[in-house]
């Protein structure tokens, strides 16, 4: 194949777009579908402080990369989750990157700082450790955001990572989420921005966005997430993208174009219903916030 | 040519020379689910893979839903 900008050899053929790329062309590419994601959504400013959500993985660190590179002033935040080795070796590769390129990185542990880990959770939840992973991500990302003021957190969802929320969203009619899918989450009292930059690019894409820019990420897959429901769905449509190439973008950019509007009213009676955490002053719909009362049930409270 | 393969860590013979589409299917492996590096080098569907290549096959497909 031949890159469809210079007629050179390529290295990655992208079926939805009907295009193949050079290697420069396609860091070209995933550098402008960034900078049209955040224009066209509106997501960040020119002078915001982006606090870019790290994990080690391909994504994350290719958002980090893709941020800086087109000129945002983004940091990292890397959260230790307690996952045996495999949280070892994404620490080091979230380090690696920081250090390497000179950026700065925030790090919290769950167990050090609060007392708790995402085994421990799982545990005594009996509720699978992905429920428990996202939900303290969701705080603590927020939280830190906020304590150390930065104006919107920039997480490495993907194509293919809204594609497969979305499918399941759809399968069980959860409007409330269907309300909140969205590539931007404006700020509120006790919530910053939240951004997808990513939104444009599929996972494909963003590992090999890695492997050219030599970005060492973490290749294994976590192994609490083996067989859950994500990662199932996911199977599902790429089975059918192989088939069909661009039902994944369709389906999520039509979504977001034609559906998502009839589902935001959900959402924003939720978020119209806040109070304050009795014991961290985030936002909350009961007495005691889900973060806190996960915290207290998995022995860090 | 050795093939190695992720998640779990493993690798494969697989007698070449054949094109990396074919070696995907001859593995039953979704070519949206992996990017396919011989040597150092990433490589289009349509590449001719050597009988004496080394090949990377690398899943991208991650995580939880958070």
């Amino acid at each position: 194949m031949k890159c469809r900008v210079c007629r050179g050899p390529a290295v990655i053929d992208i079926r939805r777009h009907n295009a193949a790329f050079c290697d420069q062309h396609f860091l070209h590419h995933c550098r402008e579908q960034v900078r049209r994601a955040v224009k066209d959504h509106q997501m960040l400013l020119e002078d915001d402080r982006v606090l870019v959500a790290v994990s080690g993985g391909k994504d994350s660190l290719a958002l980090w990369d893709l941020l800086v590179e087109l000129g945002y002033d983004a940091d990292g935040l890397y959260l230790g989750l307690g996952i045996g080795d495999y949280s070892d070796r994404s620490t080091d590769a979230a380090r690696a990157y920081a250090a390497e390129r000179g950026h700065k990185l925030h790090e919290v542990d769950l167990a050090a700082d609060y007392g708790y880990d995402i085994p421990s959770a799982a545990a005594a939840t009996h509720r699978a450790p992905c429920g428990a992973c996202g939900l303290s991500k969701r705080h603590l990302f927020n939280t830190v955001a906020i304590e150390r003021g930065y104006d919107v957190v920039a997480t490495g969802h993907n194509l293919d990572d809204e594609a497969a929320v979305l499918l399941g969203n759809v399968m069980r009619w959860e409007t409330g989420y269907l309300g909140r899918q969205q590539p931007v989450l404006p700020d509120a009292p006790g919530f910053v921005r939240k951004v997808k930059p990513l939104i444009r690019l599929g996972e494909r894409e963003m590992a090999a966005y890695c492997v050219l820019r030599g970005i060492d990420y973490i290749v294994e897959e976590c192994p609490m997430a083996e067989g859950n429901r994500h990662l199932g769905y996911k199977e599902v449509l790429n089975a059918l993208e192989d088939r069909s190439p661009g039902t994944k973008s369709a389906f999520v950019f039509g979504f977001l174009d034609r559906v998502h509007e009839r589902f935001a009213g959900d959402a924003g009676a939720e978020r119209a219903e806040l109070g304050e955490c009795s014991v961290c002053g985030s936002p909350t719909t009961g007495d005691v916030c889900a973060f806190c009362r996960l915290r207290e049930r998995a022995g860090g409270g | 040519m050795r093939v190695l393969l992720r998640n779990p860590r493993r690798e494969v013979e697989v007698p070449g020379p054949l094109t990396v589409a074919a070696l995907l299917a001859r593995l039953d492996l979704n070519p949206e689910s992996v990017l396919v590096i011989c040597g150092d080098t990433l490589v289009t569907r349509d590449a001719r893979l050597a009988d004496r290549d080394t090949v990377e096959i690398r899943p991208v497909m991650s995580g939880g839903a958070a």
